[in-house]
């Protein structure tokens, strides 16, 4: 947790103050257990140190009105490319991948742009960490969590990495692209070696990039003496590649088609590795099986469009089955434009189509606050409102999943943003017309 | 026309039988036809211009006299009617207010909690010509090979059964216009259409709608035409200004034939004959661009050629020069919160529609995607929320124009669509709550009073001729 200590030791704004806040008299959804009426959330420093009906403010504090109002964790939405991609058509702007098809020692937090303009824009609307992963052509390398904290990537990291990105879908169509919803690149910036020409390749070369991790971790002196067998990827790749192996970092498969599903099942038994389902789009039609099989799934509650063929039978209520079936989610964007990216801030919306579609309330905060931080393995950090937890805390005008309501209050690692961000300067300079230098 | 389910029950109640196709488009010009002898040659051989070589056949679906009552009623024409009635008869709305009457016979409903909104007109889509499932067979939206397409219409690239159109109705659409891409400086002409099962476009076209013309600015006309031109912002302004000075002549030389039918009409340009049509203010200028200070310098062309822009579709800084748009008379066409997708979106703000309403201009959103075309009330409340918060007073009844009446008039259509008022077609969505909660779903879709879509009668659902086979009708419950 080097980025943990790294902010403890240089992030001023929270460390420095020491500010103690206790926010009174709001519906608490810690999420941990079920809501408090009239509860009490106590900040000091950077952690939460109480949450309960019978909390007294401690003296000193700084006492934040909530009665009223709904407080929650703050969210967390799983699957970006917040920081890595600022421009989406320019590929200068651009580090959300690698050359190499395997590429699986790429650490995509290492290339987070922390000037992003998007940080604040998210931050402002309740986000409080992102799940930032890498983009690629097949193993596209690994992903992490930050937390939306001022300060450069490495302050910002919470953990990384917390799971291994690959995809299924190397032969798919990525030139049917509606006029202006999509300027996603098809391929990198021009690897030499071809992805898997189609699914059983990749599934084939998935295994075989397990298999060869497993044999250079466990020959690691005959490789270094050029005694090694003939091995697919790089060694920093191999290298990277062993916590998946023991199962210690989860594979984040891009898979949609039911059949893909399937295999990323058979899969995770045949090479005992952790598998987390990404996409999904036909996940619902296995949830008995992925539920036993503790494959968990990020999804998104928006789409029902037959796009490929790979997801003729997308819905809408996708996780509300899944769920209900007792599959671990998380929930992602799915719903169109620009949901990884300048409006990751919507995951809250998309909690509220959730409800919509079926789940019910608190497992749609659950999709975006624990469930997340659950499979990425930070829930002893941020996901739940309780003693000892960083305190990522929100104070919200009303329901977080509606229009209608406002973060009126985020807290990051204790430290509450008041974001101006650069969308409100825009506003704030054409409020008014004409203005006074035309 | 197509029978699906619905209309198979529908007609068994009314015993309406269907015409397979109505008559052949010919049957309708008024073109003259000189010809002395022999098989009557078509208008297009004749150089008649002005022909409606591919004309609607829309008919309504069969439709039973229904009223909703008890209902909220958003009209678009005025403030919100609690507790208010509104009657569908005859494809028209016959009654909107407290109180009204069911005839004998008419489907009656219970609006209890629930709220009337006009159907949902959305001015900018690709459905149809970039179809579901993406495929390079379905690529049909841009005919990126010369910077000017005029000649094109997107009407000959839409696919009737492509699977987002009853999606889009679902979700409470039920006007639409389906424009050519934006690869090109001018892009061709574009199709209004009804959302509505059918066999062949024609059956879609809404009767009567003027054609719009796609014009684009910014970064995709001179990304995709870089090695020939234009290459650069300068380059897209000369482009066009030579398509219009071409135009202009063969507007003149029409013009003078059509005064005295004298010799030989001059040849027919297809690519012409639209940019001239557009000059003559007959089909509607429908241009892509994001950056205010593009918006300006067209305003100036349009001036230099004497057209009318009729609304900039993606307007991501409209809010900069929305005093300059109200005094032009150009709506603008937005998304609620896209942005960043390239340089010309990076200034998109939440508040752009509501500024851009307050300034006195015609605000309107759009989706540009089969996904947000599915819940454009979704988009419509956080504008319109994001609106308030920088203090601005949008009510939900200012806030329902941005999708029906304000777009109905960016495509012309404002006098037959896009409102709550006796004698406008009855284009309806039911909603089962507040269309600007997250948690609301439009409930029934009625187009010209025929219900087309019931969320509490999934086995009536449309399904397109793709999904036959290939997606379950259970799965859409």
């Amino acid at each position: 947790m080097f980025g943990a200590a790294l902010a403890a030791l240089l992030a001023g704004g929270a460390v420095a103050r020491a500010e103690t806040v206790a926010i009174v008299g709001g519906t608490v959804y810690p999420v941990a257990g079920p809501k408090i009426a009239n509860g009490t959330v106590v900040i000091h420093d950077s952690r939460i140190v109480a949450v309960g009906a019978n909390v007294r403010p401690p003296a000193g504090a700084r006492i934040i009105d909530a009665r009223g109002k709904i407080v929650t964790p703050g969210l967390f939405n799983a699957y970006t490319q917040l920081g890595l991609d600022e421009i989406g058509a320019e590929r200068s702007t651009h580090n959300d991948r690698a050359h190499d098809v395997v590429a699986a020692d790429f650490r995509a937090w290492e290339g987070v742009f922390s000037r992003s303009a998007y940080i604040a824009a998210t931050r402002e609307d309740g986000i409080t960490s992102v799940g930032v992963m890498p983009s690629g052509r097949f193993v596209a390398g690994q992903g992490a969590v930050l937390d939306l904290t001022d300060g450069v990537a490495s302050e910002m990291l919470r953990r990384g990495p917390v799971g291994m990105v690959a995809t299924v879908e190397t032969n798919g169509f990525n030139g049917g692209d509606q006029d202006e919803a999509t300027d996603e690149e098809t391929a990198g910036p021009g690897g030499d070696v071809p992805p898997p020409a189609s699914r059983a390749e990749a599934f084939a070369q998935l295994r075989e990039v397990l298999d060869d991790a497993r044999w250079y971790a466990a020959h690691r002196a005959r490789y270094d003496a050029g005694a090694s067998r003939a091995l697919g990827a790089s060694r920093a790749a191999l290298e990277a590649m062993i916590p998946v192996t023991q199962g210690r970092q989860p594979l984040l498969l891009s898979a949609n088609r039911v059949d893909d599903v399937d295999a990323a099942i058979r899969l995770a038994r045949e090479e005992n590795v952790r598998v987390v389902i990404v996409g999904g789009e036909e996940a619902w039609e296995l949830a008995p099986r992925l539920a036993a099989a503790h494959v968990a799934v990020l999804a998104g509650a928006m789409n029902n469009i037959p796009q490929t063929f790979d997801m003729l039978a997308a819905r809408q209520d996708n996780v509300t089955l899944l769920r209900r079936a007792g599959v671990q989610v998380a929930l992602v964007g799915n719903g169109g434009g620009d949901e990884q990216v300048f409006n990751a801030r919507n995951i809250r919306y998309e909690a509220g189509n959730a409800v919509a579609y079926g789940l019910s309330h608190d497992e749609a905060l659950r999709a975006v606050t624990l469930g997340p931080a659950t499979i990425f393995g930070v829930a002893d950090h941020v996901g739940t409102l309780a003693p000892g937890m960083d305190a990522n805390v929100v104070v919200w005008s009303g329901d977080p999943f509606e229009f209608s309501t406002n973060a009126e209050h985020v807290f990051v690692r204790g430290r509450e943003y008041r974001d101006r961000s650069r969308q409100d300067e825009l506003v704030d300079r054409y409020r008014h017309l004409p203005r006074k230098n035309n | 026309m197509r029978m699906n389910r619905l209309a198979r029950a529908l007609a068994a109640v009314i015993t309406a039988a269907f015409i397979a196709l109505p008559p052949p488009g010919l049957a309708q010009q008024t073109a003259p036809s000189p010809s002395p002898a022999g098989p009557t040659p078509g208008p297009g051989a004749l150089s008649v211009p002005f022909a409606d070589p591919y004309p609607s056949t829309y008919t309504p679906y069969p439709s039973r006299p229904t009223l909703i009552r008890n209902a909220t009623l958003l009209t678009a024409a005025g403030p919100a009617i609690h507790n208010g009635s509104i009657l569908l008869q005859d494809g028209k709305i016959a009654a909107v207010g407290a109180d009204v009457a069911a005839p004998a016979g008419a489907v009656v409903i219970d609006g209890r909690g629930k709220f009337v909104t006009p159907g949902i007109v959305d001015v900018h889509s690709h459905m149809g010509d970039y179809p579901a499932p993406a495929m390079q067979a379905h690529s049909d939206g841009n005919e990126a090979t010369n910077p000017n397409t005029a000649n094109v219409w997107a009407e000959h690239s839409v696919w009737p059964q492509d699977p987002q159109f009853p999606r889009a109705l679902a979700g409470g659409v039920t006007t639409v216009q389906i424009l050519p891409g934006s690869a090109n400086l001018i892009g061709g002409r574009s199709a209004i259409l009804k959302v509505v099962p059918a066999r062949t476009v024609q059956d879609m076209k809404f009767p009567g709608a003027r054609y719009g013309l796609k014009m684009a600015c910014g970064e995709n006309p001179k990304r995709v035409y870089q090695n020939r031109g234009p290459s650069t912002r300068m380059g897209n302004m000369a482009g066009y200004r030579a398509a219009w000075i071409a135009a202009e002549a063969y507007k003149r030389k029409w013009d003078a034939w059509n005064a005295t039918h004298k010799g030989d009409p001059p040849q027919r340009d297809l690519t012409l004959e639209t940019l001239a049509e557009a000059l003559r203010g007959d089909i509607y200028v429908h241009m892509h661009c994001y950056r205010a200070d593009e918006m300006a310098q067209v305003i100036d062309m349009s001036h230099e050629f004497g057209y009318k822009v009729r609304d900039f579709h993606h307007a991501i800084e409209a809010y900069k020069i929305a005093d300059l748009l109200a005094k032009e008379g150009i709506a603008a066409t937005m998304w609620a919160d896209w942005g960043g997708f390239k340089m010309e979106s990076l200034d998109s703000v939440r508040a752009n529609i509501g500024l851009v309403d307050a300034a006195g201009a015609r605000a309107t959103i759009h989706s540009d995607d089969p996904q947000g075309i599915q819940h454009l009330n979704q988009e419509v409340a956080k504008a319109m929320f994001a609106a308030r918060r920088v203090g601005l007073n949008v009510t939900e009844d200012t806030a329902v124009k941005w999708m029906t009446i304000n777009p109905a008039y960016a495509l012309g259509l404002d006098d037959k669509i896009g409102s709550l008022e006796a004698g406008k077609n009855a284009d309806v969505v039911l909603w089962d709550g507040d269309p600007f909660s997250v948690y609301s779903h439009a409930e029934k879709v009625f187009v010209d009073g025929a219900q087309l879509y019931d969320r509490d009668d999934p086995a009536q659902t449309w399904r397109t001729d793709f999904e036959l086979g290939y997606v379950k009708a259970a799965v859409r419950k």
